[in-house]
């Protein structure tokens, strides 16, 4: 990638711009997006925009960074597909978005509300702030009345606009007589008004009307956290599904024709092209081939398929085209009725409580019965309504949630950001809580510890001459497992040898003539050969005995990296896979996981799983394929590669958005350290009040030492957030 | 303390000029990108003037 930077003469009239509007809008008929997971740095925006709008076709190409995507505007006539070799070429890894699914996110008008209110209330909080100091210094009579007056003038309306979203809040939990965090929020903002209102009326000492603005700024704030951090990953969530554009091919008398998956009908024609997902169920009308079912099963072993067999939405089709007509579609497909397991299963995720929560089920309730408290107490003791309305309010604001507010927003956003930049999406809100609890680690094989791809084995096993006409047989072929032998047998440096009229039939291989031989390479049964239980291509000469080619699944980078990191830590690590035992067993040794279960069904992985938790243990399921989606959902918290089946990604609390599998260890190690964060947090916030409220109760506090109760804690507590990044 | 009469209301107009600035820039979509933002000043990439 440098040597692509250091050339960087071309004049790149779309990456920079600095015209009199400072920032250029995204623009407005965008009809291609792109996403670029692997780019991180001004070179790569310059590099990605320069390939980009170099591209014949290409009107303009932005770059978003903190997306990672790239949004472009095109001739009608480009399709994503052109663009993508280009970027590829350039070492950038990028797949199609669908843009209609992205628009959601783009005029997201209630965090631009939000950011809105927080700013008005700052506005206003610091120019009653100036005025407050003043009072503080020693403005007296005449002077702090009008003061006083010009900061009501100011908070009234400012806390009437930026408030809205706590009144709203408190509002629709007292409808149902409910209590929650926004209740004393409104009621403390509320009561600061009213106090200082009255106070000023009759030109008394005290006014809070800083504290109320303050309060209300520190508040949104959290919220405002709180929303990026939920809005990034909806917004990178929508992109995974985004990444799936559903389109098939629909055969009319004989007329094909793309449209989108959720047009097609029972009963329509549809052409699968080799290397196409099934959109729906059906059945084989014509055609032969071989499927992949691993996604649904787990099984890497391709499965030879015909007219008149039944395929279900999700198998992959390997070599030849197929037409199928669906019996099922959309919600009926099996792939959807699976989906529907995980819904039941989530139910019982949703019963934990997060640490906020539980905070939040102390603190209400115990400050109403504080302030209420002193106001009695005061009342008795004093007999003046005023004083102790005055000193109900002082504890309401001093033991304002503010740092409370800010404790748990502040965190999640700086460890979700790490995270995100290791190249993790946490998609639910509590999921880093549950993380960081997991102490057992269950990982699924294929499409998680592997890659799917299939890698040569026992190249050496076999005489040069085999491998020559193996090499040639292969190279007639898309097949998976022929592109593999070609591959490796490249690169032992081996030429093909000179097989004539090679002729590849679909679902079984391909064969050819050499040396007036047949000679054939494909499917076991083809060859007149026993199909064992591995992954295997087989190569029969003449009338020779067959020869098996036998392969086995790469395996994900990083992935041994993480199974020792997680092992390191104290984790127990487990694999379950729907597999054979002999690849289960021989990649668990690969990556000394000493227990183990294979041919597990979608029941026994979901069982198993409940299990252990039944045994009081946190399980972090990791997995990706359709049979472990209910495992998915019934695990503590889990984590599922982008590579993942739609339905599987929705159950998992955290998507891995690159190839990668070593950030696994990494994240679980941040998410510890998160919660830890939090907890300090919250002590942090109780010393404050455990210093500032008897002060409150007993009526010594005064505006100044609410505004530095409330500051001091607030900052505190984003600093220690802070340290996370 | 008559400067007060000044003071008060520059004080109130230039904290509402920031504001409005703020409201303007969020309204143009300026902080839709803020990595990729704060990465582009340091390419070496720029234009002299706009697009044609």
């Amino acid at each position: 990638m440098t040597a692509q930077l250091s050339s960087g003469t071309a004049a790149c009239p779309g990456c920079l711009a600095a015209p009199p509007e400072p920032a250029r809008p995204i623009p407005e008929d965008v009809q291609i997006a792109l996403s670029l997971p692997g780019i991180h740095c001004s070179a790569c925006i310059a590099t990605v925009e320069r390939e980009l709008n170099a591209h014949p076709g290409v009107e303009d190409a932005r770059v978003n960074l903190t997306l990672k995507r790239a949004l472009i505007k095109a001739a009608p006539e480009m399709r994503a597909a052109d663009l993508i070799p280009v970027l590829e070429q350039a070492g950038f890894e990028a797949h199609e978005l669908d843009p209609g699914a992205l628009s959601a996110t783009q005029t997201d008008k209630s965090g631009r509300d939000l950011l809105m209110r927080l700013a008005v209330a700052g506005f206003a909080s610091m120019n009653v702030m100036l005025l407050s100091v003043s009072v503080w210094s020693g403005a007296t009579d005449a002077t702090r009345d009008m003061f006083h007056w010009i900061s009501a003038a100011i908070a009234l309306p400012a806390i009437a606009f930026s408030a809205q979203p706590f009144f709203a809040n408190a509002w629709s939990a007292l409808r149902v007589r409910r209590l929650n965090m926004d209740v004393p929020i409104v009621l403390a903002i509320l009561l600061a008004l009213i106090t200082s209102l009255w106070e000023t009326a009759l030109s008394g000492e005290h006014a809070y009307f800083d504290a109320a603005l303050t309060l209300t700024f520190f508040l949104l704030a959290g919220r405002y956290l709180d929303f990026r951090t939920r809005a990034a990953a909806r917004s990178a969530a929508e992109e995974l599904t985004a990444l799936e554009v559903p389109r098939a091919i629909r055969v009319i008398d004989g007329i094909e024709e793309e449209i989108a998956v959720a047009e097609l009908r029972v009963g329509d024609l549809i052409l699968v092209r080799p290397g196409g997902r099934m959109p729906v169920d059906g059945q084989i009308v014509s055609g032969r081939s071989e499927l992949d079912r691993s996604l649904l099963t787990g099984e890497t072993v391709p499965v030879f398929a015909e007219a008149g067999q039944t395929v279900s939405a999700g198998e992959v089709n390997l070599t030849g085209p197929l037409t199928i007509q669906a019996t099922a579609v959309g919600e009926d497909t099996s792939l959807h009725r699976m989906a529907d397991l995980v819904a039941i299963a989530e139910s019982g995720r949703s019963r934990y409580t997060s640490l906020a929560d539980k905070a939040a089920k102390l603190y209400a309730p115990g400050v109403h019965i504080l302030s209420a408290l002193s106001f009695v107490g005061w009342y008795l003791y004093s007999g003046d309504l005023r004083t102790a309305l005055n000193i109900a309010a002082a504890v309401l604001i001093i033991t304002c949630p503010c740092a409370l507010g800010l404790a748990v927003p502040a965190v999640t956003t700086a460890a979700s950001g790490r995270l995100f930049r290791k190249g993790m999406l946490i998609k639910h809100a509590t999921a880093l809580e549950r993380l960081s609890e997991a102490d057992t680690v269950v990982f699924d094989k294929t499409g998680t510890l592997t890659s799917g791809a299939p890698e040569l084995v026992n190249l050496g096993d076999h005489a040069r001459a085999k491998v020559e006409i193996a090499q040639a047989l292969a190279e007639a072929s898309a097949h998976p497992l022929s592109v593999s032998l070609v591959k490796a047998a490249r690169a032992a440096g081996i030429k093909p040898a000179n097989v004539r009229g090679i002729t590849e039939v679909p679902g079984y291989g391909t064969e050819g003539e050499y040396r007036g031989q047949r000679v054939r390479l494909g499917r076991a049964a083809w060859v007149g050969a026993d199909q064992g239980t591995e992954t295997s291509a087989w190569l029969a000469v003449g009338d020779d005995a067959p020869e098996a080619f036998r392969f086995s699944d790469t395996l994900r980078p990083g992935a041994a990296e993480a199974v020792d990191a997680l092992r390191a830590s104290g984790k127990h690590v487990l694999l379950i896979s729907g597999d054979s035992q002999g690849a289960v067993k021989s990649l668990a040794e690969k990556l000394g996981i000493t227990d183990w279960i294979a041919e597990a069904l979608p029941q026994d992985k979901a069982k198993r799983i409940q299990d252990l938790s039944d045994q009081g243990r946190n399980v972090l399921m990791i997995g990706d394929g359709l049979n472990d989606t209910a495992a998915l959902a019934a695990a503590h918290v889990s984590i599922s590669p982008a590579s993942a089946l739609d339905a599987a990604r929705v159950a998992s609390d955290i998507v891995l958005l690159g190839n990668d599998l070593s950030p696994i260890a990494d994240a679980c190690d941040t998410a510890v350290k998160a919660t830890k964060r939090i907890r300090e947090n919250f002590q942090i916030a109780t010393v404050y009040n455990v210093i500032a409220v008897p002060l409150a109760v007993i009526g010594l506090a005064t505006p100044l030492i609410a505004a530095l109760a409330m500051s001091t804690s607030s900052i505190t507590v984003s600093l220690n957030a802070l340290r996370l990044r | 303390m008559e400067v007060l009469a000044y003071l008060i209301p520059i004080s109130l107009f230039l904290g509402g000029v920031g504001l409005v600035a703020f409201i303007y820039t969020v309204r143009s979509n300026q902080y839709e990108d803020p990595e990729g933002d704060a990465r582009r000043i340091l390419s070496d990439e720029w234009d002299d003037k706009p697009k044609p």
